[in-house]
């Protein structure tokens, strides 16, 4: 299995004059890129090895231009159903860097006060909803939430992420189906990364591509180039322009490559050998840097800068979060339900 | 006048409707067609298709479907057709729903109907009582009303509760009890037990269809000379065990029933309970009567021999009173 080559488009090329609105987009791509890049290298290469995070960790290292590329698209209103490889929806909806890391270390500052660790966080108020580890679980939950968005006469729209292994499942077509027959508000990004831990694209499903499921659901789907960031934000646009015009779902296959194994303890020795050099050519943070650099956008000395205060940012973060307590084991029982009862784990 | 069990259910969500615009129905063949039991004959009519959706025919998407709107500050009402159909649905109740509010704070505030029980001769997928499979999960609450007044109670409170509920309403009693109803708004509180016939000798537990079985079996030993307490569960999740213990404090004798199989069912879950709380208070050993470890067969001399009635519970509570 050879890594799928897309071709550039050729756009974004044209040297621009200050302000350039392509140039500032570059820039919050790359920070938002590098952000999630650091980050995940922090909790992966570092905290998880030393044993400050526990469990299975999951990083999304080469994927960052997915979320990135879509959820800086997102307004307020809209609801985002982030899997476990979009690390950056959290930093662009705002989610303080330190409350990350302490979700990860389980700590009470963490997302989810230490009920929960990794990516499986959310918070209602920003309209991100959690992941559940029964991957395409939030797809129908993502379609009772566009359709609760047109009821409310509000015109938000739901992005719904999931990766190519996550489409075998029933719920996947279940709330496909039944986003698509609503017509609601929903745009469904898959992260085909080409592995569903270590099982390959071709015992996943006969169809070649994920952007093929469209046809079924009546349902636009293209096939975007998902390492290269402005490929995937402009995908966006239009698909988002389908959305919130009431014409409903809109399928967005962003083609791109695990550059891990499925999780830190998965050295995914399954990955044919030379993958991993093919497509990390293909890097998108590389990408946008070269082509940051080639139009004049930044120079060598600003995008080191960018690094630099990225690596200040966690620092803080990291020590911000070695800060926050672990949960009093009293509050084991609390928040069950919303009020509780004596009879309640008694 | 009189209003059935059904007709109780339709009131309560009808009125629940009326009063909130932020509450809607979704689930299979309930709008034109008004449900596969029509429960909700009428309301796509009055509400209009936005506030009663048809879906699809794929429960796992009705229940995710719910748990989203219920994110969104909406306060879906999912079918389900029979209450066995709910385990295409099982992960995004027990998974998400159930989980939500423990793990990021995030409420549910969801019900999902699910017609169950037997004795209609529907066979085993129109037939079963699942419940158990849900008071297994913290986080969900799960009633089963044996009444009109408490179906209508119930599923107000249901309606309004910000945690997911189960409602399991017995298809054996929708149009054969009725009883009339206050014509003013009520709601039954979710997780309180009831004493709906008060005894010195022996307390008989039932919940769902089995309160009426117990009612009968109480009057036949009350021509015999026994006086027999009556505690109806109503809610099976979070369980009301102070009211059932306070009546085996009373009477010292238990005799616990339900339709529902037997292992792992809910007197297994009782009998300790008591036996935790109020063992010294017990003259005898705590019983059961439940349907035997089998699917629910169709044919009527097999569900017969399937489910308990009165026959099999009058003779367990007359030893248990003589002991």
């Amino acid at each position: 299995m050879s890594a799928v080559h897309i071709a550039r488009p050729g756009r974004h090329t044209k040297k621009a004059a200050a302000p350039d609105p392509q140039a500032e987009l570059a820039h919050k791509c790359l920070y938002y890129m590098l952000l999630m890049r650091e980050v995940e290298d922090r909790i992966e290469r570092k905290l998880y090895r030393q044993g400050k995070i526990m469990g299975g960790v999951y990083v999304g290292r080469g994927q960052e231009a997915i979320p990135v590329g879509t959820a800086l698209l997102a307004r307020p209103e809209d609801v985002l159903f982030p899997c476990h490889r979009d690390m950056a929806v959290f930093f662009i909806r705002g989610v303080p860097l330190g409350r990350i890391f302490a979700q990860y270390m389980g700590r009470v500052d963490g997302l989810t006060r230490g009920r929960e660790g990794n990516m499986h966080m959310g918070d209602l108020k920003l309209n991100i909803v959690s992941i559940i580890s029964a991957l395409a679980a939030t797809v129908p939950v993502a379609a009772g939430a566009a359709m609760a968005l047109r009821y409310q006469g509000k015109d938000g729209v739901c992005f719904s992420y999931f990766g190519d292994g996550a489409t075998s499942r029933g719920d996947w077509h279940e709330g496909v189906n039944l986003a698509t027959v609503q017509k609601a508000p929903v745009i469904f990004i898959c992260n085909n990364n080409q592995y569903a831990y270590s099982t390959p694209l071709n015992l996943q499903m006969a169809c070649a591509n994920v952007a093929d499921r469209g046809a079924a659901y009546n349902m636009p789907a293209e096939i975007v180039d998902g390492n290269d960031v402005f490929a995937v934000h402009e995908a966006t646009k239009r698909a988002l322009e389908h959305a919130r015009s009431g014409r409903g779902p809109y399928l967005l296959e962003c083609k791109t490559f695990r550059m891990t194994g499925h999780s830190a303890h998965d050295a995914a020795h399954y990955v044919p050998p030379g993958m991993f050099d093919e497509w990390g050519k293909l890097d998108p943070i590389t990408r946008l840097q070269a082509e940051m650099l080639e139009n004049g956008w930044a120079a060598q000395e600003d995008l080191d800068a960018v690094r630099a205060r990225i690596q200040q940012e966690i620092d803080e973060a990291v020590a911000w979060a070695e800060k926050s307590p672990f949960p009093d084991p009293a509050t084991l029982l609390d928040d069950v339900y919303e009020s509780q009862t004596p009879q309640h784990g008694a | 006048m009189s209003t059935t069990y059904l007709e109780a259910i339709r009131e309560g969500l009808w009125e629940e409707m009326e009063r909130d615009p932020n509450v809607f129905l979704l689930g299979e063949d309930i709008g034109v067609y008004g449900g596969a039991f029509k429960v909700t004959a009428g309301f796509f009519e009055h509400f209009g298709e936005k506030r009663v959706v048809d879906t699809p025919i794929s429960e796992a998407a009705i229940v995710g479907a719910a748990i989203g709107a219920g994110f969104m500050g909406l306060r879906p009402v999912a079918e389900m057709q029979f209450a066995d159909f709910i385990s295409c649905g099982f992960d995004q109740i027990v998974n998400f729903a159930a989980k939500c509010r423990y793990r990021w704070n995030a409420p549910v505030p969801i019900v999902v109907r699910a017609p169950s029980g037997g004795g209609i001769h529907g066979g085993p997928y129109h037939s079963q009582n699942p419940e158990m499979w849900f008071v297994k999960t913290p986080g969900l609450k799960v009633v089963a009303p044996a009444t009109a007044y408490d179906a209508k109670g119930l599923i107000k409170s249901a309606i309004r509760d910000n945690d997911p509920v189960i409602f399991f309403e017995h298809k054996g009693l929708y149009r054969r009890i009725k009883e009339d109803l206050p014509t003013e708004d009520y709601t039954v509180p979710i997780g309180k037990a009831k004493v709906v016939r008060e005894g010195r000798d022996l307390s008989i537990v039932p919940y769902g269809a089995m309160v009426w079985v117990a009612l009968e079996v109480a009057d036949k030993l009350a021509a015999e000379g026994a006086s027999v307490e009556v505690v109806d569960l109503r809610t099976l999740l979070p369980l009301d065990r102070d009211t059932v213990c306070a009546s085996v404090r009373k009477t010292s004798k238990v005799l616990l029933v339900h339709e529902d199989t037997r292992t792992a069912g809910m007197a297994g879950e009782l009998a300790i309970s008591i036996t935790e709380s109020v063992f010294e208070y017990l003259d005898g050993p705590i019983l059961r009567v439940t349907a035997p470890d089998t699917p629910v067969p169709y044919s009527p001399p097999l569900e017969d021999a399937f489910l308990p009635n009165t026959a099999k519970v009058l003779e367990k509570a007359r030893w248990l009173w003589k002991y």
